[in-house]
């Protein structure tokens, strides 16, 4: 088991190291990032002046070195405009997006997974004829016209929900369903599929035969079976939804890191883009490393086998 | 089963599961004949009709699906809005498509150091959420119709040569395409009359669900402002304008929304029936 997990958390630093590069290489496709720094009435002494205050000017191994101590030590720079530490701004905004994600993963898990025992077990029947129509329209309907239709209904013409800001829990309504109809999808396509790989299996039909009903035989039998899946989906969707509340925060004005992304684009203020791609990139790697460890705890013999 | 087999009735079944592919081809019509097939000029602006609903008559213009903020034809923006949606999404999924199958291949074949190095890439691409790399991207580049392309590109190919890869894999270690090396076939021509042929259906699948998150990627780039910069029309950007005035015109957000939504619908639709063709699995 130590072993696995040692395996597994170095391969989850190489990638680190891996997206850092990544990063610091993209920063630099222009050639010099000094001018991603400076606002666009910068004079040639002032770009001089940033270039040399922020190393540009140094050998690029230097700075790549440089980079990787700055992030070793959580260290994402300083906001250009603000003047305030990248760290500082994300965690004031963190907490509304986590809220949001929560709220968003509510809504995906606890319609898509009914909606995919309800394909699975109804294979045929209408009923699951018109489930699938509906996971496909989820699946293709923008996140920002979703949450601009709400908007329109519920806020405009029938004035139920707050049409956006923060506040109490009325104003998470929306913006979660916004969010999370689209992993819905993702969640009830593998529900589906989890459920109708596990159903036709040996044991399954065994407990059918012996008479075993079909609510009993979900939860007794297939529940723990199926949910492997489920687990690499759900890490995978956590961080699909933090990227995805980008636009969801822009349509309705939450507050958190997806808003002060797009803001800080427009204020070109490129170390805040900067510190949440790579604060995005590090929580999707941790996930999927969390997702591993979970899969050893549902499935005991993954770690047997060497855990690959 | 094949196709050729197939009974009658299930080859009509089988030919109704295309009917989507059909609101694609006229959407992809529309952006062609834009110029000719949209009643204005969708730049043109008559401050006198702006925000008016679907069907509204202001000076010479006749606003079938209402004007914008400016006064422009919703109709004509909407028809010139798909050229850049249906751009942007060929050319991005070709030029992934070309680079991460390529790729891919190259990996699965040539298998040490070069599969190592390609594939860890793959993993390092894949740990990004896509829309943050496309974004920090497009800010470095600056937002363009070509960079969004090159964006896009750049952040999508790891899905290609993933299965690419595994695709290779299997069918490199074949009696025909060992011979075809044997006999002084060199990697290029194995790669490419030997492996591909085989391989481009799983890519084609592949493509086909892709082009459908293209569309959708493009136009939140262009809802954030980071894609095609106005006055050029483009659903997204024309989404994102419409959505200040949704209180009072609901038409100029709603109506380019449901355009995308149509497309991206009939794009997956598609898609399902491209892998149900094309994917032995789901035969």
């Amino acid at each position: 088991m130590q072993g696995f997990l040692l395996r597994r958390a170095g391969q989850a630093l190489a990638t680190i190291i891996g997206v850092v590069t990544l990063i610091f290489f993209v920063q630099r496709l222009t050639g010099d990032p000094t001018y991603l720094l400076v606002p666009e009435t910068a004079t040639k002494a002032d770009v001089d002046a940033l270039r040399h205050v922020m190393g540009f000017d140094r050998p690029l191994l230097i700075q790549y070195l440089d980079f990787l101590a700055d992030l070793a030590r959580f260290d994402l720079g300083q906001s250009v405009v603000q003047r305030v530490p990248v760290m500082t701004i994300i965690a004031s905004r963190l907490p509304y997006t986590l809220m949001l994600a929560a709220g968003a993963l509510l809504v995906a898990c606890g319609i898509g997974v009914p909606v995919g025992i309800l394909l699975a077990i109804f294979r045929d029947k209408p009923v699951a004829k018109l489930a699938a129509g509906f996971v496909l329209a989820a699946q293709s309907m923008p996140t920002f016209w979703s949450g601009i239709l709400m908007i329109l209904v519920f806020s405009v013409l029938l004035g139920w929900l707050p049409p956006s800001s923060t506040g109490d829990l009325s104003h998470l309504v929306m913006p979660s369903f916004a969010l999370g109809l689209l992993s819905m999808a993702t969640f009830a396509r593998i529900t589906r599929s989890a459920l109708l790989d596990e159903l036709s299996k040996d044991y399954a039909r065994t407990a059918r035969s012996r008479g075993v009903r079909t609510g009993r035989l979900l939860v007794r039998h297939i529940a723990r079976n199926a949910s492997i899946p489920l687990i690499t989906v759900a890490a995978l969707e956590i961080s699909n939804l933090l990227a995805g509340a980008v636009i969801v925060e822009t349509v309705f004005a939450w507050p958190g890191i997806g808003q002060v992304t797009v803001q800080a684009i427009l204020a070109r203020d490129f170390m805040i883009v900067q510190g949440v791609v790579l604060m995005g990139a590090f929580v999707t790697v941790a996930l999927n490393l969390v997702s591993d460890l979970l899969y050893s705890l549902v499935d005991p013999r993954i770690v047997l086998d060497g855990g690959r | 089963m094949s196709a050729v087999a197939a009974s009658p009735a299930r080859r009509k079944r089988q030919l109704w599961r295309w009917w989507p592919l059909a609101i694609v081809a006229a959407v992809a019509l529309a952006a062609i004949l834009a110029p000719w097939l949209a009643p204005y000029d969708p730049n043109a602006q008559n401050l006198a009709g702006r925000l008016k609903p679907p069907g509204t008559v202001s000076r010479s213009f006749h606003y079938w699906l209402g004007s914008d903020e400016l006064g422009r034809d919703l109709l004509s923006r909407i028809i010139h809005g798909a050229r850049v949606s249906l751009i942007v999404a060929f050319a991005s999924v070709i030029l992934s498509g070309t680079v991460g199958t390529t790729l891919g291949m190259i990996a699965g074949y040539r298998r040490g150091w070069i599969e190592v190095a390609v594939m860890r890439v793959v993993d390092v691409f894949l740990s990004i959420p896509a829309v943050l790399l496309a974004i920090i991207t497009v800010a470095v580049l600056g937002p363009s119709l070509v960079n969004v392309v090159l964006v896009l590109a750049l952040t999508r190919w790891p899905r290609y040569a993933r299965v690419a890869y595994s695709q290779t894999l299997s069918i490199a270690t074949m009696p025909y395409v060992r011979l075809a090396a044997l006999m002084g076939a060199g990697a290029p021509r194995v790669l490419f009359r030997h492996l591909l042929p085989n391989i481009i259906g799983a890519v084609s699948v592949v493509a086909t669900l892709e082009f459908g998150l293209m569309v959708l990627f493009e136009a939140g780039l262009s809802f954030l402002g980071l894609g095609v910069q106005p006055p050029t029309a483009s659903w997204g950007a024309m989404l994102s304008t419409g959505r200040n005035y949704v209180a009072t015109a609901w038409w100029v957000a709603t109506l380019p929304g449901l355009c995308l939504f149509v497309l991206v619908l009939a794009v997956n639709l598609t898609g399902d029936a491209v892998r149900d063709r094309l994917d032995p699995r789901f035969r």
